[in-house]
């Protein structure tokens, strides 16, 4: 390697890194970018854009299934799994590939090894376990991200517990289907596996699934996918699973009481850990909670010179959050003036089942437990013409507002496509627009968005079509 | 040399106006006192009067024009006798001290050969772009919540992108309290220990402009002895001469400190001045503004063109505009604008006083009581009526040379008060 001295070294090419790397290349530093995997990360590789591929084949299939509806016939139709996995991962690989084409464009020089802190301004790189260079720079972010929690005794195998990474790359579809976990990911797979014939169980600790979602949502959600068949189970833990010889038995604790259920396979998907291991956070300033790194809000470590952002420093854990703390810190690092550090109240997330999820800000819930007095619209999908339009009558868009202030304080979003559709609101809570000018604005008709409209207009009594 | 017709101001603060329509046309034939065009400003529409003779040689700026600038050259009237090629070659020899879009302007119009028939009204004349000053860039819900909380946004330092006020702006913002708290402990007295007197509009206005003004404005002070013994003398005979039953008058000390402000006005004109982010902005007129002690609070009705009045004129406008004052009569305009300002203590047995500067003018004289003392005259004690003048001076607008330049002819016109008659 001829050059080992860098204005700014980032670990990790995930979607915090990569996009750190390049912003920081416009800023016309000299990046190091140390990746030990691949490119773009889990998010890329094994995350949000595989599932989304995985997910848009599921949608196609059950439109197919349904093509009577709108006065098609597709015939008998059937799938090839093996297919819908080479695509995923072909569309994986097209992306992967564009990141390293931006990173050369941008001139950052990407560097093949693990990297761990060795002392002030240092980094040391090794590729599978044998050294490769020692580099320097006054300033390192750390962007390792992070990984599935591992639950004791049940380990991923690759063959009958799978994780994210094995339920991504499946050779068949499982008869019967245990997730553990409600959240996005676990929400998504099932929904994929579901959807091409496993009989799909959905155990959930919390009392509702997608716990994270205004309640309302959670349980419209669960009662749709209920209707189309899924077995779901809330305030239910899994005690053990048993591994027999082409099957597992879990032991599931219902109210205290166990009960075992014989499951095909179990999909995993119980939340995440930062990866903080061996990358030298050990003899440094920087501090540790649990598994995330703590940092400010400019993703300052206790350690000067030593930044983190994206999953590694904590929720949410989503990419756009840890692109846009790669921006902040990069600019922060440049001495860019006028920066102002995240609000993560208006972080938007998106669940890609059927039907789809999507909220920012508060829910009713955490509003009313801040003590606020709110304003509450809701408008159903069953009253958009386009919605209806579409044979996607189901669902709703709720909003939730200062009652005071008229500040936007939450938006929840199920049904078709919302996950496009939330980021009309998230734009209106960047720009702190309150209710009078949401109510001002012209939404296109015929569209999903007017339900936008609609749902503000009904916090205030006064929603037009419903 | 054809006269050249500007665009007059029409109130202090007037910088530029729209030129309505023109009464006259080229060709006719004007005498001091007709009226050649009406002109608006954002208060009112004013008809324009000829001052000279002659013939409306061309009209520069058409009728419907819009954000004219004052003293840009609206028309040129020729002399008696004058004929009309010497129009050809004019070219106006104006200096504005105003921008340079107004020089580009008038010069361009100049160099048009005139319409013969009236022709229809051309593009509005380029205007000054608007300094983007006055706007306050802030969000929805921080306009909101600040409405909620009666704040003020001009007084808020936006974080947003480009200086935008946001809410986390806003929400941290304390309301400016109107009354200063006097002592370190916050919080109200123990109750009943206490009358509240609800703050009336005028207490809120004159808390937030002078705290605003005592916080902002960078005050300097410069203070002058000034002996008035052959004031009061003057207006004793003044007085003694007045007609008994109507067109009687009794002239104050007072009156005879608002001329003598007035002349020293006249002879220093930088201390007839207002501070803006863009520019020192010297009155073109010296308009008084009189201190006035009223039930419901201070008040500063406005001696006009106070340089113009006599004597009799000041002790007439200032009692009507005291006593109008006082029942709370005054029209806005009589109270709004004014270059500068007196505040006179005297008649309570104030010795010398610092004041407030009152917004956006410079200057303000506070005025002590005149009292016999002892003072020093050619080497010999002897005693004197003396009166302690303090100007409190903005130094952004107006320098200390400039302000004692201002003090010194105020104290030589008042210690000689015979000069007020020249």
């Amino acid at each position: 390697m001829t050059d080992t001295n860098f204005d700014l070294i980032i670990v990790g090419g995930g979607p915090g890194g990569y996009v750190a790397a390049i912003r920081a290349a416009q800023l016309n530093m000299k990046v190091a970018l140390v990746e030990s995997q691949h490119l773009g990360g889990i998010c890329l590789n094994w995350g949000c854009i595989p599932t989304k591929a995985l997910l848009r084949s599921a949608e196609i299939y059950r439109q197919m299934q349904h093509a009577d509806q709108y006065g098609l016939s597709a015939g008998k139709v059937s799938f090839d799994l093996d297919a819908i996995v080479k695509r995923s991962r072909d569309v994986s690989k097209q992306l992967t590939s564009g990141v390293g084409y931006l990173l050369k464009k941008n001139k950052v020089q990407v560097i093949d090894g693990f990297g761990k802190l060795a002392g002030k301004g240092k980094l040391s790189v090794t590729k599978d376990g044998k050294p490769v260079a020692t580099l320097t720079a006054k300033n390192i972010i750390l962007a390792t991200g992070a990984r599935a929690r591992e639950l004791p005794g049940m380990e991923p195998d690759g063959k009958l517990i799978w994780y994210y990474k094995d339920a991504l790359v499946p050779k068949d579809v499982p008869e019967r289907l245990l997730v553990i976990g409600s959240g996005a990911i676990g929400i998504e797979f099932a929904n994929f596996f579901h959807t091409f014939g496993a009989k799909t169980t959905v155990v959930e600790m919390m009392d509702r699934i997608v716990p994270a979602e205004d309640a309302e949502v959670s349980a419209f959600l669960q009662k749709s996918l209920v209707k189309d068949g899924m077995e779901i189970m809330t305030s239910v833990g899994v005690k053990s699973l048993k591994k027999g010889k082409n099957t597992v038995t879990a032991t599931l604790d219902i109210n205290g009481k166990p009960q075992t259920r014989e499951f095909d396979r179990v999909i995993v998907a119980a939340g995440i850990v930062g990866n903080v291991e061996n990358i030298g956070l050990e003899g440094t300033k920087i501090k540790v909670d649990r598994t995330h790194v703590i940092t400010n809000e400019w993703c300052e470590t206790g350690e000067p010179g030593v930044y983190a952002i994206g999953d590694l420093a904590g929720g949410p854990w989503l990419a756009h959050k840890a692109s846009h703390e790669g921006i902040l810190c990069v600019e922060k690092i440049a001495g860019l003036v006028g920066l102002h550090p995240m609000n993560t109240d208006h972080i938007a997330g998106c669940t890609y089942c059927h039907p789809q999820v999507a909220s920012v800000g508060l829910t009713e819930a955490q509003a009313k437990d801040k003590g606020l007095k709110i304003k509450v619209g809701r408008f159903p999908f069953q009253a958009n013409g386009k919605a209806i339009a579409l044979g996607e009558p189901e669902g709703f868009i709720k909003t939730i507002f200062d009652d005071k202030t008229g500040e936007l304080l939450g938006a929840h979003m199920v049904g078709a496509e919302v996950t496009e559709l939330i980021q009309g609101y998230v734009v209106a809570m960047g720009l702190e627009t309150t209710e009078a000018e949401l109510m001002h604005t012209v939404f296109p008709h015929p569209t999903l968005s007017e339900m936008m409209h609609e749902s503000v207009l009904d916090a205030y009594g006064r929603a037009v079509h419903f | 040399m054809p006269i050249e017709i500007l665009m007059p101001a029409l109130s202090p603060t007037m910088t530029e106006g729209n030129l309505a329509s023109w009464t006259v046309k080229e060709g006719d034939t004007v005498n001091s006192g007709d009226v050649l065009c009406e002109i608006e400003t954002d208060k009112a529409t004013m008809e324009v009067e000829a001052v000279d003779e002659g013939t409306i040689g061309r009209i520069v700026i058409q009728g419907g024009t819009q954000n004219v600038p004052v003293n840009s050259v609206i028309a040129l009237l020729l002399e008696e006798g004058e004929d009309a090629s010497v129009l050809d070659n004019y070219t106006s020899t104006t200096t504005t001290t105003t921008t340079t879009a107004v020089t580009t302007s008038s010069s361009e119009t100049t160099e048009t050969p005139a319409p013969v028939a009236p022709a229809p009204a051309p593009p509005p004349a380029p205007a000054a772009p608007q300094p983007s000053g006055d706007r306050v860039f802030a969000s929805p819900l921080a306009k909101r919540i600040a409405a909620d909380k009666g704040l003020d946004l001009g007084s808020v330092q936006g974080s947003g992108p480009r200086g935008r006020i946001v809410k986390r702006d806003v929400e941290g913002a304390v309301v400016p309290k109107a009354a200063p708290v006097t002592s370190a402990s916050v919080g109200l007295p123990e109750a009943g220990s206490y009358t509240a007197v609800p703050n009336s509009t005028v207490r809120k206005i004159i808390a937030s402009r002078l705290q605003d003004s005592k916080q902002t404005v960078p005050h300097f002070y410069l203070t002058a002895d000034c002996r008035i013994d052959k004031l009061l003398d003057m207006r004793k005979a003044l007085n003694a001469a007045s007609v008994e039953g109507e067109g009687a008058y009794k002239i104050s000390v007072n009156d005879f400190i608002v001329k003598a402000v007035a002349k020293a006005l006249v002879e220093v004109p930088e201390a007839n001045a207002q501070w803006t982010e863009d520019a020192v902005l010297l009155m073109n007129n010296v308009d008084i503004s009189v201190a006035v002690a009223t039930p419901s609070g201070l008040i500063t009705p406005i001696v006009r063109n106070a340089d113009r009045l006599g004597l009799q004129g000041v002790s007439t406008t200032v009692k009507d505009l005291a006593g109008r004052a006082r029942d709370g009569k005054l029209m806005p305009e009589e109270y709004t604008g004014g270059g500068f300002t007196i505040s006179n203590l005297g008649m309570y047995g104030v010795k010398d006083f610092a004041a407030i500067i009152n917004p956006p003018q410079s200057c303000i004289l506070a005025v002590g009581a005149g009292e016999p003392r002892p003072i020093v005259v050619d080497g010999e004690l002897a005693v004197g009526t003396v009166m302690c003048c303090t100007l409190s001076v903005d130094h952004r607008s107006v320098d200390g040379a400039v302000g004692a330049l201002f003090m010194a002819a105020f104290k030589r016109i008042i210690e000689e008060p015979a000069t007020l008659a020249l």
